[in-house]
């Protein structure tokens, strides 16, 4: 059979049901394929649209998500999502089209070097040299992009080859010496963290998106509930402890609440569980945390000691350790009571600080309540995704994710434009579910024109744009720190989004009434097919609290 | 160090101090990798990107053709130079990488020097390359090629004693290294 062919069998034995593409010169052969394999394949707008709908895919449903492009322009304008799911671990595969092995380096029609521009972003990559590599290659691709740290992985087919006829044999087992991730724990570890943690007076758990990739919600949250463990997550690792709850802290880090913030910068052990002490968490990284020690547990040896010292590392999968770790903890003898000192500060700080802000005395919408609105339409049954600035602080701050894979967002590479692709990834992994994107008016024409495929597939997302007319975060910044001189950020009254949804075959809706706001987002969460919502919403409102740049938790404003 | 969004100036000085990893004592890395093509460049572009500037790398093959031994050296603070070995061994082509200590490490390099001498001088040339153990390799009326091998430290000593005959070229292979004892490098 064709090389193509046999792709379309590795796919389908790696349970492929749905990739996301667009087709052009290099790949014509892989198209031809997919014209009769029996694979959903989704015709994206542009490629970004197409590798972010994979991750928002992937991100829903935990499999591996698959994006195409072609050779050259195609290939490079999947590097964003490349990226991104490289900063966030999101298991991806990447196929691209390539140009025939002859016109390799010669600066041929449609040629970019895709491997090497993508190398530094990718977890791995292959360049097909020989037929003959191509049913190995994408099977170790899904083998490598799915364990381990999750990552993207890039198999680059040159168009000739992609045509040999070549004998298909299924490919079951996969040699890779360099390649043999750590899963379990080493135990002894483990019962020294049970120990420390039992003896802890002032623990916090600061759990991250490593728990949600291992499916380990369940776990953390038996664990946290062992004791009377106070939780944090990071912006990645929401909806892996059940919000809204006693023990629940927060969100952590430059936008989350003092409680959590405050907790970190007063533990005397804090426990890391599948998070990297981003910037973003720690703030200045010498001030940060002082009193504590660390256990940290991560999939990924790299992440040790990375940035924070771990007294404590343990290296493997989540799940599997934290229920390791909820059997030893068990094991021991510990006295709850030892903690009531520390809930009590932390008492006081949620009493004095709880998220707070200025509502409007008239009918004016704060982007707060638009994110309070929407969790009171939906009942917080939803799949929320997010694009990057304000509304994305907003949203992780006011909307309660009480289940995993319920958050889906852009938070290593801070990507604008991921939302709405995302939304239309995971509306197709789940289509039973409710799936709405919370958008900013800069973010969401990064890659608006995905509303066109949404309305062609019949993908029913509903987008709500947290409109301030502004490029809200830059502008919050410059209002704070460059002495409000804003430049470059005000995007005044454009597009006119009514407009714009109808011409893409979605419905438009505007809402600017606090009063209805609830039963107009209802309304909207029952019309049919994709909806785009223009929300308008005060226009200089900031994100508080925050955590001012290079400062310690402590020096929290707002 | 100031952040990209605050309004801070910030004085050369600061930043250069900002980025002091290039400190520290000399690494030997011995990498064992596939053999497929793109694996250099995939470990060069590691080091690259943490500011790493290699000063000395040889690729060969090993007993077994499906692998190929890398051996590198560069300066650096110990602790960056952890955090790039731990990157190098996310890469799903490396195999094994060892940090090796000097003590326990016999390591070599091979050199050729060319050497502009003069019919008395000639005499004077060979016999430094008596004492260091080198080969004369090639013989002109005005000029010795002489090939050194030995630790680094050896060639560069050769070299500060012909370097005022008069050194035309040289040209170093960079280290190669193998862990002293029965065990495997």
């Amino acid at each position: 059979m064709r090389a193509v062919d046999a792709v379309m069998e590795c796919l389908k034995a790696e349970g492929v049901e749905v990739v996301f593409g667009l087709p052009g010169g290099a790949n014509l052969p892989t198209y031809d394929a997919f014209y009769d394999a029996g694979i959903r394949h989704i015709l994206v707008r542009h490629e970004a649209g197409g590798g972010h709908a994979a991750e928002g895919y992937a991100k829903a449903t935990g499999k591996a998500g698959v994006a195409l492009a072609t050779s050259g322009p195609g290939a490079t304008n999947v590097i964003t999502p490349i990226t991104d799911a490289m900063m966030d671990s999101v298991p991806t595969v990447f196929i691209t089209g390539q140009v025939r092995t002859e016109l390799l380096g010669t600066d041929g029609f449609q040629e970019a070097d895709t491997i090497g521009i993508s190398m530094p972003v990718v977890k791995h990559s292959f360049l097909i040299q020989h037929p003959l590599e191509i049913p190995r290659a994408i099977h170790e691709a899904f083998h490598i992009a799915r364990t381990g740290r999750p990552g993207p992985v890039l198999v680059d087919i040159p168009q000739d080859l992609s045509r040999a006829d070549i004998q298909y044999e299924p490919v079951n087992d996969v040699r890779l010496p360099g390649y043999q991730p750590t899963t379990e724990g080493n135990t002894k570890q483990i019962r020294q963290a049970a120990k420390a943690l039992a003896a802890a007076r002032r623990p916090v758990i600061y759990a991250g998106g490593g728990v949600i990739n291992a499916n380990g919600a369940p776990e953390l949250t038996e664990f946290c509930l062992a004791d009377r463990f106070p939780v944090t997550c990071t912006v990645m690792g929401l909806g892996a402890f059940p919000a809204p709850h006693e023990q629940w802290l927060g969100m952590l880090g430059m936008h989350g609440t003092r409680a959590a913030n405050y907790a970190m910068d007063e533990a005397d052990l804090i426990c890391a569980v599948g998070a990297r002490f981003d910037d973003r968490i720690t703030g200045k990284l010498s001030e940060f945390a002082p009193r504590a020690k660390f256990i940290h547990i991560d999939i990924d040896p790299a992440e040790i000691s990375k940035n924070v010292p771990a007294h404590i590392p343990i290296v493997g999968d989540a799940k599997n350790i934290l229920a390791k770790l909820v059997a030893e903890y068990r094991a021991l003898e510990f006295d709850s009571s030892r903690l009531d000192e520390w809930w009590t500060r932390i008492g006081g700080w949620r009493k004095k600080y709880p998220l707070r802000y200025e509502d409007s005395t008239d009918n004016e919408i704060k982007p707060q309540y638009m994110i309070q609105a929407l969790y009171e339409a939906t009942g917080g049954e939803a799949i929320v995704t997010s694009d990057v600035g304000q509304h994305q602080m907003w949203a992780a701050q006011y909307f309660h994710f009480s289940k995993p894979r319920r958050w889906i967002n852009s938070g290593g590479l801070g990507t604008m434009g991921f939302g709405l692709p995302a939304a239309m990834g995971a509306q197709v992994g789940c289509p039973d579910q409710l799936v709405c994107c919370i958008a900013g008016d800069g973010s969401v024409q990064m890659n608006m024109q995905e509303l066109a495929t949404c309305a062609q597939e019949k993908i029913p997302i509903k987008v709500f744009i947290m409109n301030n007319g502004y490029l809200g975060m830059v502008r919050q910044w410059q209002e704070l720190f460059w002495d409000k001189r804003y430049s470059q950020v005000d995007m005044g009254d454009f597009p006119d989004y009514l407009k714009l949804a109808e011409a893409y075959g979605a419905t438009g809706l505007r809402f600017t009434d606090k009063r209805t706001l609830v039963s107009d987002m209802k309304d909207a969460l029952a019309t049919e097919g994709p909806v785009l919502v223009d929300v308008r919403v005060t226009r200089e409102e900031n994100t508080y609290p925050m955590i001012p740049a290079g400062q310690p938790a402590r020096e929290m404003v707002g | 160090m100031g952040e990209p969004g605050t309004k801070e100036l910030l004085s050369l000085e600061e930043l250069e101090a900002a980025g002091g990893l290039r400190t520290g004592r000399k690494h030997l890395l011995s990498i064992l990798v596939e053999n497929k093509p793109g694996v250099l460049t995939r470990i060069a572009g590691l080091f690259a990107r943490r500011g790493f500037n290699i000063d000395t790398l040889t690729v060969g093959p090993t007993d077994d053709d499906r692998v190929s031994r890398i051996t590198l050296t560069l300066d650096g603070a110990l602790h960056p130079i952890d955090q790039v070995t731990k990157q190098l061994h996310k890469l799903v082509n490396v195999i094994k990488i060892r940090d090796l200590e000097p003590d326990d490490t016999v390591s070599r390099e091979l050199a050729l020097f060319k050497v502009s001498v003069d019919g008395n001088q000639r005499g004077e040339v060979m016999q430094i390359c008596e004492i260091f153990r080198g080969k004369v390799v090639d013989v002109t009326k005005r000029s010795l090629i002489v090939e050194i091998t030995g630790t680094t430290d050896k060639v560069e000593a050769f070299e500060r004693m012909v370097r005022p005959f008069g050194l035309i070229e040289m040209m170093r292979t960079g280290e190669i290294a193998i862990s002293r004892g029965r065990g495997e490098t």
